[in-house]
């Protein structure tokens, strides 16, 4: 479960992206991806409808790396099996 | 070159009805941002909006008239009376061949938009109202204009997002300078408060969420900025050749100086550093003013994270070793961010600014930021001379626009 997170998140980042998929690495920063604000809500809106999810703004602002969406998608994952 | 007078403003804003209420808000500090009442937004993440507040249509306009015209165009035609009648400006048969209206808008009748979806995807019915179409076209509010005024020179609308009515504006003034027209309507309206267009923004994650007094819901240059509040509303403006205003012994309430134009062309929704302090130059240039001779600035000040601080570094770059001298304020954080109206607010505002000698606040200012370190004027309006000021405004899209104003 939690592998198939953190490769799902790094194969859209590097899918929408266009970037050779071992260039992104879950210590990867969105900055060293090229990632801007306005990517980063698109990616939001994928990773919402990929794992089923609804990301609100403050969890956003604090994913500004592979692993922070990693660990915020995992945590809202939960949060809704356990709902 | 002809100079440009102003000779007349109209206003409906969140503040209320009439340039009036909407100077004397803004001078005290009043929010006009509130929770969202005209449809169930329980569920939205951004609950608070600046919408304007006890508007009846059927107080201006009969039953069909109403009924052929979107929230944003009757918005524009009330403030297009209002400035027409303060200017006082009549034309004969021939005049009305050189005077003309050029009335942004963003977005459009999407309220009538939002409407016409429900009822098509939401509740299965292909028929929509016949005035569908009249009421949504970006034209809407500058065609109407033009009919009511009798005005039969350039007319048309301006659509560059949140810049779209100082395009209007500058655009309109060239128009009298290049000697096309001698009056111009000019200014914005629109009316984005619809479920459709508030999960749009939502959506892009760019709007605050409503604070536990929403008034204090917009907030910019503070430290605790949480983004953009969404406004509606409608400012006009009558502009006028110089020696036409002067000749027929009409109070000119300011002189529109310079205007500036200018495109990033680079990224659709951060503020770029070159193109908007070339679009500032060129305003001073236009106007003849020195950097060092601007003493206010209506800032674009949207609220969120990355356009004050982009703005601050676009205002340090542009007015050097004078930027920590500029008073600078985002009326935004009272009458809310109302796309193609914001800037003729702003435009207004800043004329008003000039003629009362008070810089208007920005208000909800609690905390410093470090990457917003200039005067915003915070909470409280400032009796100042202002001799000179510039409205700015930078859109979506990477379009810049400034206009330069001097006082009379």
């Amino acid at each position: 479960m939690t592998d198939s997170i953190e490769s799902q998140v790094m194969a859209i980042i590097a899918k929408k992206r266009k970037l050779d998929p071992a260039t992104v690495t879950l210590d990867s920063t969105f900055e060293q991806l090229g990632v801007d604000s306005l990517d980063a809500a698109d990616l939001l809106f994928t990773f919402e409808d990929a794992f089923g999810i609804v990301v609100p703004d403050e969890a956003a602002q604090s994913m500004k790396s592979v692993r922070q969406v990693v660990d915020g998608i995992r945590r809202l994952v939960a949060e809704r099996a356990g709902a | 070159m002809r100079r440009v007078a102003v000779t007349g403003l109209g206003v409906v804003s969140p503040l209320g009805l009439g340039r009036d209420v909407f100077w004397t808000g803004l001078r005290d500090g009043r929010s006009g941002v509130r929770r969202i009442t005209r449809f169930d937004a329980s569920t939205f993440q951004a609950q608070a909006a600046a919408d304007v507040p006890e508007f009846d249509p059927l107080q201006f306009f009969d039953q069909t008239t109403s009924e052929t015209l979107d929230r944003f165009a009757q918005y524009a035609l009330v403030a297009a009376d209002e400035a027409w009648q303060q200017s006082g400006v009549t034309l004969d048969d021939a005049a009305r061949d050189r005077a003309g209206a050029i009335v942004a808008s963003a977005m459009g009748g999407v309220v009538s938009h939002d409407e016409s979806y429900l009822r098509l995807y939401g509740q299965g019915n292909a028929r929509l109202h016949p005035f569908t179409i009249p009421r949504i076209m970006n034209n809407a509010a500058a065609s109407h204009v033009s009919m009511r005024l009798g005005l039969r020179g350039p007319t048309l609308s301006t659509a560059t997002a949140c810049a779209a009515a100082a395009h209007a504006i500058g655009e309109a003034a060239e128009m009298i300078r290049a000697g096309r027209a001698d009056v111009m309507i000019a200014g914005g309206a629109d009316a984005p408060i619809a479920p459709g267009v508030v999960r749009a923004w939502e959506a892009l994650r760019v709007l605050a969420p409503i604070a536990d007094d929403p008034a204090r819901t917009c907030r910019p240059f503070s430290r605790d900025r949480a983004g953009i509040v969404l406004g509606e509303g409608a400012a006009i403006v009558v502009l006028e050749a110089w020696e036409r205003a002067a000749a027929r012994g009409a109070e000119i309430l300011a002189e529109l100086a310079g205007y500036g134009a200018t495109a990033d062309a680079a990224h659709l929704t951060q503020p770029g550093l070159r193109a908007p302090v070339a679009a500032i130059e060129t305003a001073l240039r236009q106007a003849g003013l020195a950097p060092d001779a601007i003493e206010y600035v209506n800032a674009h000040g949207t609220a969120t994270r990355l356009n004050d601080s982009a703005e601050t570094a676009i205002l340090k770059r542009a007015f050097g070793a004078h930027a920590p001298r500029l008073a600078i304020s985002s009326t935004k954080s009272m009458h809310g961010h109302a796309m193609g109206a914001s800037a003729a607010f702003e435009f207004v505002a800043t004329v008003l600014a000039l003629r009362h000698a008070i810089a208007p606040p920005t208000i909800n200012y609690t905390e410093p930021d470090p990457e917003c370190d200039l005067d915003c004027v915070p909470n409280t309006a400032r009796e100042m001379r202002i001799r000179a000021a510039i409205s700015s405004s930078f859109a979506f899209g990477g379009l810049n626009a400034i206009l330069a104003v001097r006082a009379v």
